[in-house]
Parts: structure tokens; sequence; C-alpha cells
């Protein structure tokens, strides 16, 4: 893939809504096992492309984020476990 | 007798099992419970083409064998063999959402290597071409090894060839079931995201539905301002929609209790009759429509896909006081009844975020409680106009609601700084596409309710207002005697009176405390049996029910005894189902303990409060 621009990798809470990024790692061993296999569940998995869609009204948490054909919510603490490269609008 | 065969239906949320289930199955449904566990067993009969009968059982809908809930776990121990009280399917039913393969092969892979015969429905096929996605059923039956039919479960299309699908498949001879399933998620991920590429004919990009409808319904600003407006209008349509139907109700039981008077002779059984059963039951049968309303919403706003989205808007606040947006669901349902609010809290995986919002549930205002409002608000509080569409009977109405949610956050405030204490779980969950809900599905689940609620009338209901009329009918008082005064009932009220006096309860209210022990909606009945046995010695039984409570209790009273059922935890159902999901009788009876300290203080906040001013 020949990304345009060479962005540097963040993690997907500080993404910008309705910026696409690959999911570069993620960091499990901050998540517990519950919340983790939850993750796998919603399908997220390194190299899965992610875009934040909608922020909670409240303190901007939770994050709706749409992973592969689905849409998921979860915390901003979470999302912060899951480092991206993004991808561009 | 051999048993049934039994095919079960599995599937990922979302991917419109219980259509696709409602659609084979047709209303005959029976809803019961796996043993040990609170998880509803959905089942359904199916005839196939010999004639032979099949059982049909909706498992709960599962993200893969690991189990992150209890609902989830009851279908891996199903599909093993394992559960208690299921027997062994004898075939699957997999249910995958054709928009959304690449997550639910996953759990599709995993089950079709259990190594039951197996079909695979790919149901919503409609509305994965809406989104410009054009599948091959065949490639994908040739991927998985298994027969696979398109379906739209909500249109009853592919039904029939589902039907004779799983005629075939149990006619074949069936082959033993593997324990051993493949447990590496990642590797199961990459493998369905494989076969859902291989899958898909052409994709075309359009802009989606959900989205457009996400963009407003979830906007910072406008999200939450709908939010309002629609429960506002839900509250507004329990009232001003129930009146008519309500009101038919009312006419048909003066009907069947006149009728009962003037047939029957004087005397002990025409005043259990006419007195206790009917007085009684046809009291609280008249908030029929009501509970219907109520459920009518709560299952319309699940069906489409918008209570999830209510959570997202809500998590950041219920976090606030140490809940998660998840509660959001359980919570508003128990605004219908606390037993299925309780039971969905099922859905938590947090286990002191769920005990926490099962201790609360009964805080909000179910719908047993609309009898006693609306009777007391109906009594004494006047119908003036505040301002131009408010009444103050709606007003008041509407600060019951405001006090038992505010009482609720503050309680879960104080559970999770105090018994609870501890860092508060995550918040995860798929966002479905909209969809409109068949309206069957929607009159199946308000058909469950009716029957669960007149079942409740015609049992609990009747038996404590029969023994209440027993009770408040012996000894028959003599003359110039007041029968409430000397019967059994009346003895026993004088007993509780002492405790109550303080708060500023009298006899009467003394008197239905003790039965509405068991519902709260038989505080009114046990109210409209005692006045109707008080009354027919006083000849006075023209008087409804609202006028003689003006005549004999004061206004403080009055306001105090609403205050009292905003806490008070006065239902027998809901002490069982929080026995139930809480394995013991630890929470249960905390909640029993706390809530009624918080009743007697709340009412006795009010009367005094109320006398001090004078009113």
């Amino acid at each position: 893939m020949n990304a345009p621009f060479h962005p540097e990798p963040t993690s997907l809470d500080l993404l910008a809504m309705g910026t696409r990024a690959r999911i570069a790692t993620i960091d499990w061993a901050a998540l517990d096992s519950g919340e983790a296999r939850r993750l796998q569940h919603f399908g997220f998995d390194e190299g899965v492309t992610v875009e934040p869609l909608h922020l909670g009204p409240f303190g901007r948490d939770p994050i709706a984020i749409r992973v592969g054909r689905m849409t998921v919510a979860i915390r901003r603490k979470h999302a912060g476990a899951i480092r991206v490269t993004p991808l561009g609008r | 007798m051999n048993p049934l065969p039994l095919v079960a239906v599995a599937g990922s949320p979302n991917a419109g099992k219980s259509a696709l289930f409602n659609a084979l199955t047709g209303a005959r449904q029976k809803v019961g419970n796996y043993p040990g566990v609170t998880v509803e067993r959905h089942s359904g009969r199916l005839t196939l083409a010999d004639g032979r009968p099949v059982e049909l059982v909706d498992l709960p809908g599962a993200y893969s064998l690991e189990p992150a809930s209890p609902d989830e776990e009851v279908t891996r121990d199903v599909l093993l063999g394992k559960q208690k009280g299921e027997r062994q399917p004898d075939a699957l039913v997999i249910v995958v959402d054709a928009s959304n393969l690449d997550n639910h092969l996953r759990f599709c892979l995993q089950l079709i290597e259990l190594g039951h015969p197996t079909i695979v429905a790919l149901n919503m096929v409609d509305l994965a071409k809406r989104d410009g996605l054009e599948l091959d059923p065949e490639a994908l039956s040739r991927e998985l090894g298994v027969p696979v039919i398109p379906t739209v479960a909500v249109r009853k299309r592919g039904i029939a060839e589902l039907h004779e699908a799983v005629d075939n498949m149990l006619s074949s001879p069936r082959c033993g079931v593997h324990e051993r399933v493949k447990t590496d998620l990642i590797h199961l991920q990459r493998r369905a995201r494989e076969i859902a590429t291989a899958a898909v004919v052409s994709e075309t990009p359009v802009r989606r539905w959900t989205h457009r409808l996400d963009a407003i319904l979830l906007h910072p600003i406008a999200g939450p301002l709908i939010l309002a407006a629609l429960m506002f209008l839900m509250f507004q349509a329990v009232f001003a929609w129930s009146e008519i139907p309500k009101a038919w109700i009312q006419s048909g039981i003066d009907w069947l209790s006149a009728t009962a008077t003037a047939t029957l002779p004087a005397g002990l059984p025409r005043s259990l009759i006419a007195d206790g059963a009917i007085a009684g039951v046809g009291a609280v049968i008249t908030f029929l429509p009501q509970i219907l309303i109520l459920f009518f919403f709560i299952l319309l706003l699940e069906g489409t896909g918008y209570m999830v989205r209510a959570a997202f808007l809500m998590d950041r606040l219920m976090h606030g006081v140490g809940l998660s947006g998840r509660a959001f669901i359980p919570l508003l349902s128990s605004f219908a009844c606390a037993v299925p609010g309780i039971m969905a809290t099922r859905t938590i995986d947090d286990p002191k975020d769920r005990l926490t919002t099962i201790l609360v549930a009964p805080l909000m205002t179910c719908s047993a409680r609309l009898p006693v409002y609306t009777l007391i608000i109906a009594a004494f509080i006047p119908n003036t106009r505040v301002v131009w569409g408010v009444g103050l009977q709606g007003l008041v109405m509407f600060g019951l609601y405001v006090m038992g949610i505010t009482g609720a956050l503050l309680a879960a405030l104080v559970l999770r700084r105090g018994v609870l204490k501890g860092s508060s779980g995550g918040f995860m969950m798929e966002l479905p596409k909209y969809q409109w809900p068949p309206l069957k599905d929607v009159a199946i689940g308000l058909l469950t309710r009716v029957e669960i609620f007149l079942k409740r009338a015609g049992t609990i209901i009747l038996g404590t207002t029969v023994i209440l009329w027993a009770l408040a009918s012996i000894p028959q008082a003599g003359p110039g005697q007041k029968q409430s005064g000397v019967s059994i009932a009346g003895h026993i009220a004088s007993g509780i009176e002492t405790v109550v006096k303080p708060i500023g309860f009298n006899h009467d209210i003394a008197l239905a405390l003790l039965p509405a022990m068991a519902a709260r909606e038989v505080a009114v009945s046990a109210i409209a049996t005692v006045y109707s046995i008080d009354s027919s010695d006083e000849n006075a039984g023209s008087k409804n029910l609202e006028d003689r409570l003006k005549h004999r209790w004061p206004l403080p009273t009055a306001l105090a005894f609403l205050a009292w059922f905003i806490f008070a935890p006065q239902c027998i159902s809901t002490i069982a189902v929080t026995r139930r999901e809480t394995n013991g009788w630890k929470w249960p009876l905390f909640m029993i303990g706390y809530l009624f300290v918080l009743a007697y203080l709340a009412a006795g906040l009010t009367y005094w409060t109320a006398v001090a001013l004078g009113l």
C-alpha cells in the first residue's frame, strides 16, 4: 500500500473523526481478559481498517468506531490500547 | 416417549436470529428458563413434510464459543450438550448477517467444526444488496462445506427453502459431535475474512442509511435532545393513549360487578365475588393498556436498534455514578417492570456494575406503581393547568418519575463508594444497523407480556385479594361497628399502624401495605376491597374510590403515601428475580432493607413538610 503521506502512528483514541487507519498493534496486556475477548469478537486485529465515527456527547466518551463491516462503541481508555497508522480521510 | 428431534438456531447478536426463529415457528412459542440460570429458553415447533414434529430452540446470540456473558455460556453449553435440562441438538441452523459476513463467519466456522448436521441461513440479503453488496451463496457453501440458504426473515423470503433443507438434514444419518473446537479467535477471524471476501460477487460503495441516521441521532447536541424528546413522547403516550381503552375496561368491570351484585343473593359468597375478586382484580386489569403501550415502545426501541444508541449517548453520564451505558437498557425496561429489567442486566459484563444496576432497578417507576399513583393523584391533586398544555396532575406524576430516577442515581453513587467499591468495567457494544422490526415480532413480544401480566392478575393478585377479603370480612361486624375495625386484617393493620403512624399513615394504609408486599398494584385493589366491604354496611356503594379517599385521607397523608411508593420494595417477583440473579439471599435482603429505610424517610419527610406548610 503506497500511502501518499507518511503519517506517524498514533493511538485510536487520538485519531480524528472520519480518519481511516490501519491497526498496527494492540496492547492486549493493557486489557483484562474479558475486554480483550470482546475486542476480538468485534474483529479488532492487526491489519484491520478502522474509522472513528462518533463521540459520546458528554466528555467525548465513548467512541463509535467502524471496524470491518460493523460499528462498535468502546470507551476511550480501551481505544488507547490500540495503535494505528492513519490512511487519510 | 422419545423426545422430539431438537434443532438449535444459533448465531451472532444482530444476525436477525429471532426474526428467523419467529418466521419458522410462527406465534406458537414457549418461553421458559434454563434450570439454575435466568437465561430464557425460547422454543417452538416445526412440522416436517412427513408430519413428524421437530422442536426448534432459539439460542442466545453469541460472538463465539468463548463466552463473555451468562447468555453466551448457555449457548456454548447447549451446543456442546453440557447444558442441564437440555438435550443435545440433533441439527443446527446458523444465522449470519449477509452484510457482516467477515465477523459472523467466525462463530459460524466454530459451529460447523462441532460436526452437527448444519445449515447456514444467509440472512438479510436484501439489506446487503441495499448496501451495494452482492454475494454468491454457492461459493459460500463450497467454502464452508454446508448448505447455505439466502433468507430475508422479516419478509419470510427463503423460509420455505430453509424448512425444506431442515427436512433433508434430519432425514440423513447424523454423525458424532466433536468436543474439541478451535479456540484461536484471531486465526478463525482471519479465515472468516478470507471466506467472506471469496463470497463477494461485487461491491459498490454506497452511503449507508445507518450512517446517515447515526450522523443525526448520535450528534453531540441533536442526539441527546432527540433522546429526551423520545422519552417524553413515550411517557406522554402511556398516559394519553391509554385513557379510552382504560375507560372501556372500567365500564366492563363495573357492569360485571353490578351483574354479580344483582344476580347473587346477599351474603358472604356475593361479597367474595363482587367485593373481593371483581373489585380487586378489576382495579389492576384497568392498567393493562398503559403497560401495553410502555412495552410497545420498549420493544420498538429495541427492535429498531435505537436502544443501543441511547446507551451510547448515556454512557458517560451513567459512568459518572458508577454505572455503564449498558445499564440504560435494563433501567429503561424497569419503567415497564423491574423483573425484565433485572433480567436484562445479564448483558452487563462487569459483576459490580451489574449488581449496582440490579439494586437500583426497583427505583425506576414501574408500571405497577401507576395504579397507585394515578388513583392518589386523581383523588388529591386538582386538575388545574400550570402552563399551556401542562396540567398539575401530569406535573406531579412527572415529579414522581424524576424522584425515582434521582433516587436511583444517588443510590448507585453511594453503593459504588461503599459496599460495591471498585473500578467500573467497560462499555463495549455493537451498534447494529437500523431496521424496522416486523410488527408481528413486536406483537409476539407484547402478547408474551400480556400473558405474564394476566397470569399474575389471575394468580398472585387474585389470591392475595381473596385472602385479604377473607381477613377483612371475618369476623362480621355487629351493628354500629366498622368492618375494617373488627376484622382480623383490621387487627394486623393496627399493629403495622403503630410503626407507620409517625409518617402520617392511617389504618387504611396500614391495611393495604401488607398485601401490597405481593405486588404494589395490590395496594389499590386492597383499598378498593376494604372500602367495598365497609361500604356495603354503610349503603354508600355509589361513591367511587377516589371520592371515598378524598373524605378519609388528609392531603399530607396522601402525599406521604406517594413518596413511600417511590422507594418501597413491595414486589415479590422483583425480590425473587433478584435472589435468582444474585444466587442467594444476601443481596435481595440488602435491597429490601435499604429501600424500606428510604421509603420510610421519604414518606416521613414529605408528611412532616406538608404538615408544617399547613397543607
